[in-house]
C-alpha cells in the first residue's frame, strides 16, 4: 500500500519556468525605477532622486487601481469562469458614480452633470469632503451600483449559455460609453469630469497627493485582497472552481449554478465599482476617452492571464507586470527615432506589449503565479500538520 | 408491475422527449424498485442516456411524469433533484480536473454553510469543524475506492478508470437514496471492477441504497443487477431478471435489428 509520502503534491521541485517567472518580476521591478529615474530628468540634464520617486510612485498608484479590477475579474473569470468583457462598464460606472456624489455643484456654462452632491454633504459636517466619511459613502455607492448594473445583466443572461453573458457584457460596456458621451446633461458627456475631490486632499499638497494616495490605494487592495482570499479559499470558492472546471458536474453534485455564478459576477462586477471609484480619486478627472475598450477591459485580461488565473497574488502580480512592461515601452518614445517609427508609436507599443505577454504565456501557460493546489484552507491547514506530523501510520 | 412486492422508488409514466423530429424518448413507462439493483440496457440510440438526463434533471421531458418517492420531479433542475438524494454519475467522467481529487470529493455535500459568502467571512468556526467532517469522509470514500493515494493530485491527471471510480465516489459523498450509475465498468479493469460490484452490492444492504445502472458490459451486469430493463427505440421493450431477458426473443431482435446498430 502506498503511503501519505507518495502524494504527488509533495515531491514539487522548482521548475525553470519557476526561474523564468521570478526573474521577470525582478527585472520589471529594477527596470521601472530606470525608467523613472530616465523619465525624470525634465528640465535637468540628469535623472534625479526626487523624480524617479515620484514616477515610481504615481506607477503604482495606477497598478493599484488596475489590481483592484484584476482581482474582481479574478473572481468571475479566474474563479468561477464566468465571461465578462465589459469590464469598462462596471470600472465606469465606479468611476463616475464617485464623482457626481463627491462633487460639487456644477459650474460655468460648459458643466452639467447630475448629483454634484457634495455641496450638500457639505452641510452635515462628518460628511464634509475635508473628512474621510463621504469618500467611503461614494466608494461604497460606486460598489453597490456596479454591483446591481451586474445583477441586471446577470438574471437574464446567466441562465443561459456563457456565449450569451459574453455578447451581453460587451453589449453593456458600449451602451455604457455611449451614454455617457451621448447624455451630456447626465456627466458632461465627452468633456469629462475634473476637480474630484480627493480622500484627505486637503491634508496634503496636491503635487505630493500621489504619496498618500498610494498609501490609500495599498490598503484597498490590500483589504480586498484578504477578503476575496478568505471567500475564495473556502467551500464557497470550491463550487466557483467546480464550475468554471464543469458547470454540469457541479449541478449533478447540488449546487445551484445560477446561484453561485450570479454571486460571482456581483462581487466581481462591485469591485470594479471599486476600482473605477479609486481611479476618480487618483486622477481626479474623468474623461470618457479614457475608458477603451482596450484599457478598461481587455488590459485586465491580459493582466490576469499573465499573472495566473485562479491566484489572487497572480492577479496583483499581472497587473504590476503588465503596466510595468507598458510603461517601459514609453521610454521608446523618448529616443532619436527615424519618422517611419516614431509616428507609428503608439502600435508599435501595443505590438511590443502583445509580444511580451504571448511570451510570458508560452513559457509559462498558467501565469507568472498558477492557481494553487488547494482551494480550501482548512484542508490546506490540515494537509500541511499531517506532513509535518511523525511517521505517518502505516496501513493494515 | 413490478413482478417484486417492493415498492418503486423512482416511476416513470409516459415520458416523451424529442429532439427536433427525433423521438429520443416516446412514452416510456417504467419503474425501478426501492433497494433494487436495476440495470438499463439497449442497443445504442435506444434512449438511455436521454432517459437518464430526464430523470435527473438535466433535459425537461415534453411530457409525461416522473415520481421519486411519491413526488414529482420532472422540470426541478439538477441540483434540486439532487437535493431529494437522487445522485448520478456521466458516461464520461465529469471531473473537476483543476482540483485535487479530495476537494472533487468535499465539493459534493450539501448545505455546506461555508458555501455562504457570509459565512466565509464572518463566520470560520462554522466552516472548520464541517471542513474536518468532510475531509475525513472524503478520505474513507478515498479509501473504499483505493484511490487514496492520489489525494492531493489534481483530478486531470487520474486516468479514465480512476476518474470513473472518483465519479462513483461523487455519490457516495452526500446519502443519496438513489445513484444512477452510467456505464460505471467502462476503462475499469476487470478486478477492481469485481471489487467495485461488491462495493455496490454492500451499499445497497448497508444503506439501503437502490442502484439504476446503464452497462453495456454484459457480464457485469448478470454479477451486478437483480432486475433488467431493456429500452428500444426510445421505450421500455422488456423487463424481468437478468436469465429472463437473456432468454426474450425480442431482446434479441432489438440488440441485431434495431437502429444504431
Ligand atoms: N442533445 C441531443 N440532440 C439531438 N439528438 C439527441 C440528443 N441526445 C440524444 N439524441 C438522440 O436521441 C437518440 C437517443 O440517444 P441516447 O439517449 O443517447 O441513446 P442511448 O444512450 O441509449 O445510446 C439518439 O438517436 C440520439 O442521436
Ligand atoms: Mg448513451
Amino acid at each position: 500500500m502506498t503511503h501519505a509520502d507518495k502524494h504527488p503534491g509533495r515531491a514539487r521541485g522548482l521548475k525553470p519556468s519557476d526561474f523564468i517567472a521570478t526573474a521577470v518580476l525582478l527585472g520589471i521591478t529594477i527596470a521601472i525605477p530606470f525608467i523613472a529615474y530616465e523619465q525624470s530628468r525634465g528640465a535637468l540634464p540628469d535623472g534625479n532622486l526626487a523624480g524617479t520617486f515620484s514616477f515610481y510612485t504615481a506607477f503604482l498608484v495606477t497598478v493599484g487601481v488596475f489590481a483592484l479590477l484584476t482581482l474582481a475579474l479574478n473572481i468571475q473569470w479566474g474563479y468561477a469562469g464566468v465571461i465578462n468583457f465589459g469590464v469598462l462598464a462596471f470600472f465606469m460606472l465606479g468611476a463616475y458614480v464617485t464623482a457626481v456624489i463627491t462633487k460639487g455643484d456644477p459650474q460655468g456654462d460648459f458643466t452639467d452633470y447630475i448629483g454634484g452632491w457634495g455641496d450638500d454633504l457639505n452641510l452635515i459636517p462628518a460628511l464634509a469632503t475635508n473628512q474621510w466619511l463621504p469618500f467611503v459613502v461614494a466608494t461604497a455607492a460606486a460598489a453597490i451600483a456596479a454591483g446591481l448594473l451586474a445583477f441586471l445583466v446577470a438574471f437574464p443572461t446567466l441562465r443561459l449559455r456563457e456565449d450569451y453573458l459574453a455578447i451581453a457584457t460587451i453589449g453593456i460596456a458600449e451602451v455604457m460609453r455611449r451614454v455617457v458621451i451621448e447624455e451630456r446633461w447626465m456627466v458632461n458627456g465627452s468633456r469629462g469630469l475634473t476637480g474630484v475631490p480627493q480622500p484627505l486632499g486637503n491634508i496634503v499638497d496636491q503635487s505630493d497627493y500621489k504619496y498618500l494616495n498610494v498609501v490609500i490605494i495599498g490598503i484597498v487592495v490590500i483589504l480586498i485582497f484578504f477578503a476575496l482570499e478568505r471567500a475564495v479559499r473556502s467551500p464557497w470558492g470550491r463550487v466557483l472552481l467546480g464550475l468554471r472546471d464543469d458547470e454540469e458536474a457541479t449541478a449533478a453534485s447540488g449546487k445551484n449554478v445560477f446561484a453561485f455564478k450570479t454571486q460571482s459576477f456581483v462581487l466581481g462586477a462591485a469591485i470594479m465599482g471599486v476600482g473605477g471609484s479609486m481611479y476618480a480619486y487618483a486622477f481626479s478627472a474623468l474623461s470618457p476617452d479614457a475608458f477603451t475598450h482596450l484599457f478598461a477591459t481587455f488590459i485586465f485580461w491580459a493582466m490576469l492571464m499573465v499573472g495566473g488565473s485562479g491566484n489572487n497574488k497572480g492577479a496583483i502580480a499581472g497587473a504590476y507586470v503588465v503596466w510595468g512592461l507598458w510603461t517601459l515601452s514609453l521610454q521608446m518614445q523618448g529616443y532619436e527615432l527615424g519618422d517611419l517609427v516614431q509616428s507609428r508609436m503608439p502600435y508599435l507599443r501595443g505590438l511590443l506589449l502583445g509580444v511580451a505577454i504571448v511570451g510570458v504565456l508560452l513559457i509559462r501557460p498558467l501565469g507568472l503565479l498558477p492557481q494553487e493546489r488547494r482551494v480550501s484552507a482548512w484542508v490546506e491547514r490540515r494537509v500541511k500538520k499531517e506532513r509535518s506530523a511523525p511517521a505517518p501510520p502505516a496501513e493494515p | 408491475m413490478s413482478s417484486d412486492q417492493r415498492l418503486p422508488i423512482l416511476t416513470v409514466e409516459n415520458v416523451s422527449k424529442a429532439f427536433g423530429g427525433l423521438q429520443a424518448v416516446d412514452r416510456a413507462d417504467l419503474e425501478v424498485a426501492e433497494g433494487s439493483i436495476t440495470g438499463l440496457i439497449g442497443p445504442n440510440g435506444a434512449g438511455k442516456t436521454t432517459l437518464f438526463n430526464l430523470v435527473s434533471g438535466f433535459i425537461k421531458p415534453d411530457s409525461g411524469r416522473i415520481t421519486f418517492q411519491g413526488e414529482r420531479i420532472d422540470g426541478l433542475p439538477p441540483h434540486q433533484v439532487f437535493r431529494r438524494g437522487l445522485v448520478r454519475t456521466f458516461q464520461i467522467p465529469r471531473e473537476l480536473g483543476g482540483m485535487t481529487v479530495v476537494e472533487n470529493l468535499m465539493l459534493v455535500p450539501g448545505e455546506q454553510a461555508g458555501e455562504s459568502l457570509w459565512n466565509a467571512w464572518f463566520m470560520p468556526w462554522r466552516v472548520s469543524d464541517q471542513e474536518d467532517a468532510n475531509f475525513t469522509k472524503a478520505e474513507d470514500v478515498l479509501r473504499f475506492l483505493n484511490l487514496h493515494h492520489l489525494r492531493d493530485e489534481y483530478a486531470l491527471n487520474l486516468s479514465g478508470g480512476q476518474k470513473k471510480l472518483l465519479e462513483l465516489g461523487r455519490t457516495l459523498m452526500c446519502d443519496p437514496k438513489m445513484i444512477m450509475l452510467v456505464e460505471p465498468a467502462a476503462g475499469v479493469n476487470r478486478t477492481l471492477m469485481r471489487d467495485i460490484v461488491n462495493d455496490i452490492k454492500r451499499l445497497r444492504v448497508e444503506r439501503g441504497i437502490t442502484f439504476f445502472v446503464i452497462e453495456h458490459d454484459m457480464d457485469i451486469v448478470a454479477l451486478l443487477c437483480d432486475r433488467l430493463i431493456v429500452m428500444a427505440e426510445g421505450t421500455k421493450l422488456a423487463e424481468g431478471s437478468p436469465d429472463e431477458v437473456r432468454a426474450d426473443e425480442r431482446v434479441l431482435d432489438a440488440y441485431l435489428g434495431g437502429r444504431g446498430r
